[in-house]
């Protein structure tokens, strides 16, 4: 690849233009343009109809009362916002709630995931198997996992009676218990996304420089502190783009919410998306909606922005 | 170390499977029946049968090759115009394109329903398809490679008279396939797996895609009917698992290169 971007970057110049163009050179520039907006605007014009013009509405939108019924929205200035973010209120609940969704299931698949791939990268026997069966959850729709942990949950058939029993316990109610519902969701979608996040480590560790690794080695370092103080380091950028799109990504999750606890009991396993899409679809206040959405997009926003600053100043690049 | 980690995947997946297949009076037992003492295909029928599936998989098939065509079309164009069109700003008009990436999903649903309703398409397939067939991602992994093409090949083209869409179809296309497809496969994965935007904007079961149709079928039959259930879960889940086994090395390939070069 970088053998090929020389090569074009030496290719030799084309003799410099006259300084006045003809008049067929700016005809011949004319069309390069005309041709260029044809080509782009399919896709400018679906990404402008539906994905900016909606942002900039919805924040309208935020400022008014409306239920789709009422012949239009009528402007209420911030008291949405203020709503919202009176303590107690349900945004507060969401809040909490994605933040718990959120850490755990980063820091967990992080954690976790950089043990698998690093165990992967031995290259022991089967861990082809494991590999392709480790990505497989990251394919499949979040509505089948959902589902498919509602059936494990089960406090009476699923595999959760039989875990708990080993241990002589009893199984919780996984999905129907505000104190478990939260925790059902957060293992859930870890489930689904580790395998991505250790096959992208796996990856990610075979191609680390091996002449480092051989004159660390050479200077007695093994094992453990090898790991510590190597491997981890030059990991580092993997694991700043493994954080910024996993908060993105959990902070968005909605299909497993939506199969497996409808946001509740009450709000207990409620999020930021989950409460947009309710608020909107089920109780049909249009404008506490787009409030909300704004909170979580302006959220959203100041995560990537705050990351990319810590980005610049910690992460090793090699 | 490594058998525990096998688990962790594989019993779930194999519960989804040998469940689908188990009869029902072994679903019901505890201790739990891990081997089904013979296979039961009655609840993929029960599934079928009991929800409209043929529909549900009619919808998503067409959702999924329509709206994955049409934005890796979208994508293949803009990708060519900014990588090989001259044209003063295309780079401004470009990271407007991919600034979009930062709208998060949720924050364009409800106007995205507005707008949908209003041009009467709710319930339909260009509902269903259009508002999701812009493409900064798809655009901007294809840029990334047209930009590798060897200049001197686009240019002898140019030399021996052919127009930007010659170049564009004989030149830059073949030498961009592996790309394009592993775009598609991409895209066509999470179109096929979508969730929140078929919800809101089909609203009768001949209308609703594989996995809303997922959320239909438990209500059909009841919370805790999971022989059936299971089946129509694996019906949902099989066709990703097949397109993944079939082309793991170009899916994990993409995805992991996309990561690595960040």
């Amino acid at each position: 690849m970088t053998v090929l971007a020389d090569r074009r970057r030496a290719r030799p110049r084309p003799p410099a233009a006259p300084r006045r163009r003809s008049a067929t050179r700016t005809r011949a520039l004319l069309r390069e343009g005309l041709l260029f907006w044809a080509l782009i605007l399919p896709n400018l014009a679906a990404i402008v109809v539906f994905g900016y013009y909606p942002t900039l509405y919805n924040l309208v939108l935020s400022l008014t009362d409306w239920d789709f019924v009422q012949p239009a929205p009528v402007l209420v200035g911030l008291d949405n916002y203020v709503e919202l973010l009176r303590p107690g209120s349900v945004l507060a609940d969401a809040l909490r709630n994605t933040t718990v969704f959120v850490l755990v299931t980063v820091l967990g698949t992080m954690v976790g995931g950089l043990a698998i791939g690093a165990l992967l990268a031995q290259r022991l026997r089967l861990s082809g198997v494991v590999r392709t069966l480790a990505f497989a959850p990251h394919m499949l729709p979040g509505a089948a996992v959902g589902v498919l942990w509602l059936f494990l949950f089960d406090p009476s058939y699923g595999l959760s009676r039989w875990l708990f029993e080993m241990v002589g316990a009893d199984s919780p109610r996984w999905t129907t218990t505000s104190d478990f519902s939260l925790w059902a969701i957060t293992i859930a979608y870890a489930w689904q996304r580790l395998g991505f996040v250790a096959i992208i480590y796996y990856a990610a560790i075979l191609d680390l420089p091996r002449d480092l690794y051989e004159a660390a080695a050479l200077d007695g370092a093994r094992g453990w502190s090898l790991f510590r103080h190597l491997t981890i380091p030059l990991l580092s950028p993997i694991t700043f783009f493994l954080t910024v799109t996993g908060v993105i990504a959990a902070a968005q999750t909605f299909d497993i919410i939506a199969t497996l606890t409808n946001g509740g009991p009450g709000t207990s396993s409620t999020t930021l998306p989950w409460l947009v899409y309710e608020q909107a679809f089920v109780s049909f206040d249009i404008g506490t909606s787009a409030a909300s959405a704004t909170v979580m997009f302006v959220l959203l926003l100041v995560v990537t922005l705050v990351q990319t600053r810590v980005a610049h100043r910690q992460v090793h690049y090699s | 170390m490594l058998g525990l980690v096998l688990a962790v995947f594989a019993v779930p997946l194999y519960w989804l499977f040998s469940s689908a297949l188990k009869p029902e009076n072994e679903i019901y037992t505890f201790p739990l029946t891990w081997v089904p003492s013979s296979l039961e295909w009655g609840n993929f029928v029960e599934a079928w049968t009991s929800a409209p599936f043929g529909a549900f998989l009619r919808n998503s098939v067409i959702t999924t090759v329509v709206g994955t065509a049409l934005e890796i079309g979208v994508a293949v164009l803009s990708a060519y115009a900014v990588a090989f069109v001259r044209f003063r700003g295309k780079m401004l008009v470009f990271a407007v394109m991919v600034g979009s990436l930062m709208l998060p999903g949720h924050i364009t649903l409800l106007v995205n329903y507005i707008t949908v309703s209003s041009l009467g398409w709710l319930n339909t397939y260009q509902g269903l398809i259009l508002p999701g067939i812009g493409s900064a991602f798809a655009m901007f992994l294809l840029y990334q490679q047209m930009r590798q093409v060897p200049g001197e090949l686009v240019d002898a083209a140019s030399i021996d008279g052919a127009g930007h869409l010659r170049r564009m179809v004989s030149v830059v296309g073949p030498i961009c396939s592996p790309m394009i497809l592993t775009a598609t496969l991409i895209v066509g994965i999470g179109k096929w797996n979508d969730f929140v935007w078929p919800l809101i904007v089909t609203s009768t079961a001949d209308m609703r895609t594989l996995p809303i149709g997922l959320m239909f079928l438990r209500s059909q039959e009841g919370y805790d009917s999971w022989g059936p259930v299971m089946a129509g879960t694996v019906i949902v889940a099989a066709p990703m698992l097949v397109v993944f086994f079939l082309a793991q090395r170009r899916i994990v390939g993409g995805i992991v290169s996309g990561a690595l070069k960040g």
